[in-house]
């Protein structure tokens, strides 16, 4: 066992962890965050992704003791002060989610592409999230949610700025 | 018949009410479910596709720390047999025990169940339960399976013939007497596995003599049922919750091995156990889907006009037959596959067999999309023969909509259909007339193009109770639904249906909030819970929720109605005639001023004290429906795409599809319907394969082999439909959820194929790879030297 501290959608926890503890079972049996989900144990599915420091990550792939320090945002933590993230709005909006099992890794992984580049195109969208797996949609309406949740997301932050800027 | 009430919600983008809790995480699915004192089931898998047992030793893994018990078929055998619901003439079934005794018969075969304390313990315990095996043959081809000499996977039979089901009508080799043109081709409609996001899992509780089980399922009734009927316990002591399920595609519709053990291991135990598959297990012992070879003879005349189909079919049945299994490659694939034609002669039959693979059963389409696939390529391939126009030889084949209801050659009777428009609409979209224009450009850049449709016909709102009886089913088709009306005039629907994606919640609203005169918001749709619903709920499979669950739930409603307005009369002075129910409120025609609150006649139904003349007290219905005919949606996709000949890759540049599934309810749900499914076809088509090697290892035996469509793999999708509204049921819906994957499969195909026709290929085998494709057109590129 050892201790770690980890910071959960923006609530400090110091937790004794076993070696083996993946983070996706510190998040879903220790956290009781059970909106992050397990899809195939083997990071092709993309349903446990949650944000480290900003950055989208399988969760079943990291150790619990590897987020030592870290900064993390799970599907709960997405919402602020009962404040549904663009994302949430546009998924719901664009009818982007049908079961719901992968859509929080999704909406995640969004968070994480628009953060890097908050014009982007189709065919761009399509590329981030090829790593997270939906049986239900076919993706289109998925697109179009990240899409419409860029533009929202572009007008609210940054209204200033030109698509071709904000490319990293 | 037309709905009594006006369609106010019915038809519009009513926002899912699914969606808030689960975009913010909330939603409880199975594996979320987690109970004190609860222990985890981990199972012993055999590794040998084909092998005796001759002793399994568990003394070290009994040693284990947090070990509870460790249970082999022996011990487990109160759990019963695993139901199989179908039956076809003939049928040579077995025994299916949740743990193997004698033998396993696939890789992934549960010999013994492990329960511990923690999910880790459980699995570290379970690799060190030692099992004596003895290697037996190993069978995995289908069609060798049934020759002579072949091992036998259940000695008991004689042979791994599970049974053969013939279907016929017309004078067959009159047809091919007959034919001018003639066309054969051999199809092999690889097996899959289906996928569902959401690995399976199963909690049980027993306490006080009363069983609950959650369970990731698209049937909580049946697995009730079966759970009470096996376990010996009362069924009202047995209670099933589907909670949030992770989509199914048929692989959630099953009374599974894990379901009967870990129930079993509650009630024993008396400690709450939990069971959730990881992925990798899955692909072992959740069933797979498809895995026919079809031998398709087509005859026609020179002009096109069909004569006659005739087909040999051999389905990989798996090592057993699970819960709807005989009825997939019979059933649902045999008198379907006329389609949207006429065809004077038909001779089909289908073998299934027995092999050393995982058991195969209903995955989206189930048994549509072989068919289709069947007729649609060898529509293509006779357009190719005689030299005509795809969409035209569709087209001259249709059955006319003035010849509806339009009885098959395969005995099935159409209702309705207008197949021409769907098809024009769907040239128009794919700008069908200029493609060859497309074609020459895209060869100048080095570029193969191709187009490719498919026509289909599906046959959804599963079923007529006297059909299922004389069709082999053991079970009625009919749907259930309960609208309780608080005092207060809050509105529960409680439905038969198990959504795992669809949206009932929200489309069910819709319809009752039409019905009754309320607004979606008014209404909650319960579902799942076998405690809440009516007393028995078929669930949700073969596109049958709408057309016959969602009837259900009108016609209840129309019943909270019609008594809303008796008293609403009653209250207001006025004839039941002359009062409507619009918005909530209850009023005189013309005279809305002068309203009754809804609830304030669902109170009034409560007090009791001013009712109509021998009116019982309260506001509730029940309803089961049970529909006179199955539902026909129908409709044309199109599919255009490149293929890169240095890599063999393929693009699809374009795919437009016109469907009709009569009145849409929800249509923003029906087109999520569609892309899901048009992309599930398409991973048919291009990527996907279950493979077993000789020996019954499931090569592709994870996600990293198998692979899923990803965002980047399929196109944006223009859709646009048609309405021909069915006669069957009253609100004129058919049903919309796999009509993308019987669809889309053979368009893919057709466009690829039309694509390399100028090198002479007429057939490569799914998956269309880049790797298969690349050969194919360098195998072109030698043979024409």
């Amino acid at each position: 066992m050892g201790k770690i501290t980890v910071t959960v959608n923006r609530t400090e926890h110091e937790l004794e962890v076993k070696p083996s503890l993946l983070l996706v079972e510190l998040l879903r049996e220790e956290l009781r965050l059970t909106g992050t989900h397990v899809g195939c144990d083997t990071s092709q599915c993309g349903a446990c992704t949650v944000l480290i420091d900003g950055s989208a990550v399988k969760s079943c792939t990291v150790l619990a003791a590897q987020a030592d320090g870290a900064e993390i945002v799970t599907v709960e933590g997405l919402a602020k002060d009962g404040e549904l993230h663009p994302i949430q709005r546009a998924f719901s909006a664009e009818h982007a989610l049908q079961c719901g099992f992968c859509t929080p890794g999704l909406m995640i992984t969004a968070v994480d592409v628009l953060s890097r580049n908050a014009a982007p195109t189709d065919a761009e969208i399509r590329n981030a999230i090829k790593g997270n797996l939906c049986r239900c949609t076919g993706y289109h309406n998925i697109v179009n949610a990240i899409r419409t949740a860029a533009t929202e997301m572009r007008g609210a932050a940054t209204p200033q700025r030109a698509p071709a800027e904000v490319k990293r | 018949m037309t709905a009594t009430a006006p369609a106010t919600y019915i038809g519009t983008r009513t926002p899912r009410k699914e969606d808030p809790k689960l975009i913010r995480g909330g939603g409880t699915f199975t594996d979320d479910v987690t109970l004190p004192a609860m222990v985890y089931v981990s199972l012993v898998r055999s590794p040998h596709a084909h092998a005796r047992i001759r002793r399994i030793d568990a003394a070290a893994a009994r040693k284990e720390p947090g070990v509870v018990t460790i249970v082999t078929g022996k011990d487990a055998e109160a759990t019963g047999v695993l139901p199989v619901f179908i039956t076809v003439p003939g049928l040579n079934g077995t025994k299916h025990m949740p743990l193997a005794t004698d033998k396993a018969r696939y890789a992934g075969d549960a010999i013994a169940a492990v329960v511990a304390d923690t999910r880790h313990a459980a699995k570290r315990a379970a690799e060190l339960v030692t099992v004596d095996y003895e290697p037996l043959p190993v069978i995995v081809d289908a069609t060798k399976a049934l020759e002579t000499g072949a091992p036998i996977l259940h000695e008991e039979l004689g042979t791994n013939l599970a049974f053969t089901y013939p279907v016929k009508g017309g004078d067959i080799d009159k047809a091919f007497r007959d034919a001018e043109a003639t066309v054969k081709l051999r199809i092999v409609n690889q097996r899959l596995i289906p996928n569902a996001m959401e690995p399976r899992a199963v909690v049980a509780k027993f306490e006080a003599g009363e069983l609950t089980v959650w369970s990731s399922t698209q049937i909580p009734h049946f697995v009730q049922l079966i759970l009470s009927l096996n376990l010996g316990l009362s069924q009202n002591k047995v209670r099933v919750i589907a909670p949030e399920v992770g989509g199914g595609f048929g692989s959630k519709l099953q009374v599974y091995a894990e379901e009967l053990l870990v129930a079993h291991l509650a009630k024993t135990l008396g400690r709450p156990v939990k069971w959730t598959e990881d992925r990798r297990e899955g692909y072992l012992a959740t069933i797979h889907g498809r895995d026919l070879v079809e031998e398709v003879e087509v005859a026609a005349k020179r002009d096109g006009t069909l004569l006659g189909v005739r087909i040999r079919t051999v389905a990989n049945m798996g090592a057993y037959l699970q819960a709807f299994a005989p009825g997939i490659p019979t059933i649902l694939h045999a008198f379907i596959i006329p389609g949207a034609y006429r065809i004077p002669a038909f001779d089909c039959e289908v073998r299934g067999a027995y092999t050393n693979t995982t058991p195969v059963d209903a995955y989206r389409g189930a048994g549509r999309p072989e068919a289709t696939f069947a007729i649609e390529r060898a529509m293509d391939r006779l357009a190719d023969e005689i030299r005509m126009d795809p969409a035209e030889l569709r087209r001259k084949n249709f059955v006319p909509p003035d010849a509806f209801p339009f009885t098959t050659i395969s005995g099935i009777m159409y209702d309705s259909g207008d197949y021409g428009p769907a098809l024009d609409r769907a040239l128009e979209m794919a700008d069908y007339k200029a493609f060859e224009k497309r074609r020459v450009e895209a060869k100048a850049r080095g570029r193969y193009r191709g187009i490719g449709l498919s026509s289909y016909v599906e046959i959804c709102g599963l079923a007529p109770s006297k059909a299922n009886s004389a069709l082999g089913v053991g079970w009625g088709g009919y749907e259930s639904a309960r609208i309780r009306v608080h005092p207060t005039g809050a509105i529960q629907v409680f439905t038969g249906t198990s959504p795992h994606g669809q949206g009932h919640e929200t489309s069910w609203a819709q319809i009752a909030a039409d019905a009754i005169g309320v607004t979606p918001n008014d209404i909650e749709v319960r579902h799942g819970d076998t405690f809440e619903s009516p007393g028995m709920g078929v669930g949700t499979f073969g596109s049958r929720s709408l057309a016959v669950g969602g009837i259900a739930v009108h016609n209840a409603a129309q019943k909270i109605r019609e008594k809303v307005i008796q008293i609403g009369a009653h209250l207001l002075e006025a004839s039941p005639d002359d009062v409507v129910v619009q918005g909530g409120k209850v009023f005189v025609k013309g005279v809305p001023e002068k309203a009754k609150a809804f609830g304030e006649i669902s109170m009034a139904a409560y007090l009791a004290s001013n009712l109509p003349e021998g009116m019982e007290p309260g506001l509730e219905a029940t309803t089961y429906y049970d529909p006179p005919n199955f539902t026909f949606p129908f409709g044309t996709h199109i599919a255009e795409v490149e293929v890169d000949p240095e890599t063999g890759s393929i693009e699809i540049i374009r795919y437009s599809a016109c469907d009709d599934c009569g009145r849409q309810i929800n249509p923003m749900i029906v087109e999520g319907q569609l892309h899901g499914g048009i992309t599930q076809g398409i991973g048919q088509a291009l990527y996907e394969a279950a493979v077993y090697d000789n020996n019954g290892q499931l090569v592709s035996g994870s996600m990293m082999e198998y692979h899923v469509p990803n965002a980047a793999d399929v196109p944006a999708f223009a859709l646009d439909h048609t309405v021909t509204l069915t006669k069957t049921n009253p609100l004129g819906v058919k049903g919309i959820g796999e009509a993308g994957t019987i669809a889309s499969t053979p368009a893919m195909v057709n466009a690829v194929i039309d694509a390399l026709s100028p090198l002479g290929i007429t057939h490569i085998d799914m998956p269309l790879t880049a790797e298969k494709v690349w050969g194919a057109i360098r195998n072109a590129g030698e043979a024409r030297r």
